[in-house]
């Protein structure tokens, strides 16, 4: 982890590291490509002037004979004009019979002899303030009966040697410098390359959306699978966590529900029981209270359950006429308190395939928030309609105070209540947990203010099975 | 006398001698001092007769006021004897381009270059060290008069026709170097010999007719001139041709087989002290020679060696095959055929 903040700036990408490693690589390569090359082409260059200093030897050699025990020699033109096609050297040379110059220069001894006739020893030693190639061969030759050893030594500067082998260094060098730019080039697109599968692995994960904790499943290379395993695993273990949690809400919410009935059933029961008026508005105060909490561990235990269940929805046959004749049933004690009446409208079957526990809670929700927030003595009504082709619509609307229009948007966040409640009691799970069942379902909660007067009206959308 | 001299100075040279006080051994012919306006003096040395060269220092040092040139006349063969001994001098200029090119591949010389240096053509410099400055070709110069009513041949191969059938003509009035003694016809014969057979037969026929032997192109013009040589043959092109512009029994015969072409070569010894006004001195003989035509003087321009003729062989060529008949059992052995074809008893 430390390794990959510290350092330059270059360093903390991949990319980058891959591009700056084959560059240096590239730049080894080009040097040590450069150096063969010149170290090849001198050496090339330097066989050359050999083989030619050998020819020229050779051919002196050819050229001695001997006349009556004396031994003669005329040089070769062809000799010595062969050593002006390397370059512009100076040349020197020496016959020696017997250690005795027959001509040339004297003081150009040869560094080492060749043993036998024939043979040939190649030096390179200083004469006359340069560094000179020096060839020698050796060649009997028959004075009367006597055979003469008789050493031609031919010798030249490297100048031209040297010349070639710089141009030719130089050659190189351009080349290799061309070589590298290019392999540079090709290093940053391997590198972009080789990181293609990660960044879109990246990618992948990036667009996921928030509450989406599935395995992903895609084909990775497989340096990146143990990455992928363990991102798995980790989303796993979050989902478990999730899962325990919503478990333990659910779990709470229950235990508190039924001790909060009781409480209530005792209230109930004091209120009949006292005479005092400030008494009996104390025990009302309580049961409302009690109301209040009992409804909010409801909605945690149904939201709860939404979360829970959502994640491996069960896909069953759910007839919307059915479900909101029920939901309008059960809501009815709560609303004849408040002497509104709830009114039912369309007829079944509405099939829609999905959970109906969930679709239930959803919409006991929804109708739950309507009785709450309407004044008393008025009318609820729920509609059940085709959206459109493929799509069912319950319709719930009432006259209460509305939507306040700023608010609209966040309303079905959780925990968020609209800006009028005033003093009335609510969690803000109800709209929450509608579309949380809605989405899960694929279909969608639309909160509008209608038209013709005060009220809400909240649709909820559901594909037709 | 200047025989002996010369060939004195020849053998010495070839033998390689290093005794001897660098100047207190050196044969003048000719010298003269042209004062400068400053202190600083070169000293040339010089194959090249004062008459030849003395517009080229004038004009040099009308460019050059300040340097001061002291001009020193030898013959090849000491000049070569000079330097190589270590006299002391800033630029050495021959027409024996062997020996130059021998001091210069035996560390005589050193290195110089400049824009001119640059710009001289490939073949007419060796090293940065030794640097050509003339082509001059060696021609065959005949008397008019004794040449009346002979065709004139335009190849050697005529000529050797020409020799054999008028040998009357010919009878003792034949002149040409004596290589034995003379660098530059030793340069020419051994040139012409490899490039051509023919050269043999007519050194031969030569022979037969009777020649007489020459240290000095001038001498044998003035023969010609004078009407005791009918044909002077291997004549310094650039000599003869002046001489011609104001002397009209003089005439080049215009041999179109080939032509040798010598180069004059100068040269900065590793003794030079006034390495820079030698420079100078260099540069202006370079600019000079890369001229096409020169109003200092009547030497041949470098463009001369790209006249059809001396395109045949080209003009002799600066590298190490120039040591190849300096070579003493060569030139033995070169001077035994010589003597053999034209020295006939």
């Amino acid at each position: 982890m430390s390794d990959a903040t510290a350092g330059p700036f270059w360093w903390r990408s991949i990319g980058q590291r891959l591009t700056i490693l084959l560059a240096g690589i590239a730049a080894v390569l080009a040097i040590l490509s450069w150096w063969m090359v010149t170290s090849f082409a001198r050496e090339a260059a330097e066989r050359t002037q050999d083989s030619v200093l050998v020819a020229s030897a050779t051919t002196i050699a050819e050229a001695l004979r001997s006349e009556q025990g004396t031994i003669l020699l005329e040089l070769p033109y062809s000799a010595f004009a062969m050593l002006g096609a390397i370059g512009e050297d100076r040349v020197f040379y020496r016959v020696a019979a017997n250690d005795e110059t027959l001509t040339g220069y004297d003081d150009l001894i040869p560094p080492s002899t060749p043993e036998r006739p024939g043979d040939i020893a190649v030096r390179t030693i200083d004469y006359r303030g340069d560094q000179v190639r020096t060839v020698t061969v050796r060649r009997t030759v028959l004075a009367g009966q006597q055979p003469v050893p008789v050493l031609v030594t031919v010798a030249q500067t490297r100048t031209g040697v040297e010349a070639i082998g710089s141009g030719l260094s130089q050659t190189a060098a351009v080349l290799s410098v061309a070589l590298f730019i290019l392999a540079v080039g090709l290093g940053a697109f391997a590198a972009g390359n080789a990181l293609k599968p990660l960044n879109s692995f990246a990618q992948a994960v990036t667009r996921r959306g928030p509450s989406d904790l599935r395995p992903l499943r895609r084909k990775v290379p497989d340096e990146l699978s143990p990455l992928l395993i363990a991102l798995n695993r980790l989303m796993e273990r979050l989902g478990q966590s999730i899962r325990r949690s919503e478990e333990f809400i659910a779990e709470a919410a229950h235990r508190v529900r039924t001790p909060l009935a009781t409480v209530r059933a005792q209230a109930e029961l004091a209120l009949h029981t006292v005479e005092k008026d400030d008494e009996k508005q104390m025990l009302r105060r309580i049961i409302r209270a009690v109301d209040e909490s009992s409804r909010s561990a409801s909605q945690l235990l149904d939201h709860a359950t939404v979360s829970f269940r959502a994640d491996a929805l069960t896909q069953e046959q759910v007839d919307l006429a059915d479900l909101a004749a029920r939901v309008t049933e059960g809501l009815q004690p709560t609303a004849e308190m408040k002497d509104i009446a709830i009114e039912l409208e369309g007829n079944g079957p509405a099939n829609v395939l999905g959970d109906a526990i969930l679709l239930e809670s959803a919409l006991r929700n929804v109708l739950d928030n309507s009785v709450k927030y309407s004044p008393a003595e008025t009318e609820i009504k729920v509609t059940l309609d085709r959206a459109d082709d493929q799509h069912w619509r319950l319709i719930v609307r009432d006259h209460g105070r509305g939507f306040s229009a700023n608010s609209l948007p966040e309303l079905t966040e959780r925990f968020k209540r609209g800006g009028n409640v005033d003093m009335i009691v609510g969690s803000g799970l109800g709209l929450t947990i509608a579309e949380e069942v809605l989405i899960a379902h694929g279909g969608r909660l639309k909160l509008t203010t209608p038209t013709d007067g005060a009220g809400a009206c909240v649709s909820l959308i559901l594909p037709a099975a | 006398m200047r025989f002996t001299d010369l060939a004195r100075g020849l053998t010495a040279a070839i033998c390689l001698a290093a005794f001897g006080g660098p100047l207190s051994a050196l044969e003048l012919e000719d010298q003269k001092f042209y004062p400068g306006t400053s202190d600083t003096i070169i000293k040339v040395i010089s194959t090249g007769d004062l008459d030849v060269f003395e517009p080229f220092i004038q004009q040099f040092q009308t460019e050059n006021p300040t340097i001061g040139v002291d001009y020193y006349v030898t013959s090849s063969a000491e000049l070569h004897h000079a330097i190589k001994g270590g006299a002391v001098f800033d630029v050495a200029m021959s027409s024996a381009m062997d020996l130059q090119f021998q001091l210069a591949n035996d560390g005589a010389a050193q290195a110089y270059s400049s824009q001119v240096t640059d710009a001289l053509p490939v073949w007419a410099g060796w090293r940065n060290q030794v640097f050509a400055f003339t082509a001059e070709p060696a021609v065959a110069v005949i008397s008019r008069d004794l040449f009346a009513g002979l065709d004139r041949p335009t190849t050697r191969q005529e000529l050797i026709t020409l020799l054999r059938q008028s040998p009357e003509k010919f009878e003792n009035t034949i002149g040409t170097y004596d290589v034995r003694t003379s660098g530059l016809g030793y340069l020419f014969a051994t040139q012409e010999a490899r490039n051509s057979d023919t050269y043999w037969r007519l050194s031969e026929l030569m022979g037969t007719r009777g020649t007489a032997l020459y240290c000095c192109s001038a001498q044998m013009i003035d023969d010609v001139a004078a009407g005791r040589l009918t044909l002077a043959y291997n004549v310094l092109g650039s000599y003869a041709a002046e001489r011609i512009a104001r002397d009209d029994r003089l005439e080049i015969l215009e041999l179109e087989d080939y032509a040798t072409v010598m180069l004059r070569t100068a040269l900065i010894p590793v003794t030079a002290t006034e390495t820079e006004g030698a420079g100078l001195f260099l540069d202006r003989l370079l600019q000079e020679g890369m001229r096409e035509t020169s109003s200092v003087w009547a030497l041949p321009p470098l463009g001369a060696a790209d006249t059809p003729e001396a395109r045949a062989y080209g003009p002799i060529r600066l590298g190490p095959a120039l040591l190849v008949y300096l070579d003493k059992l060569n030139r033995d052995a070169f001077l035994r055929a010589w003597s053999d074809a034209v020295v006939q008893p």
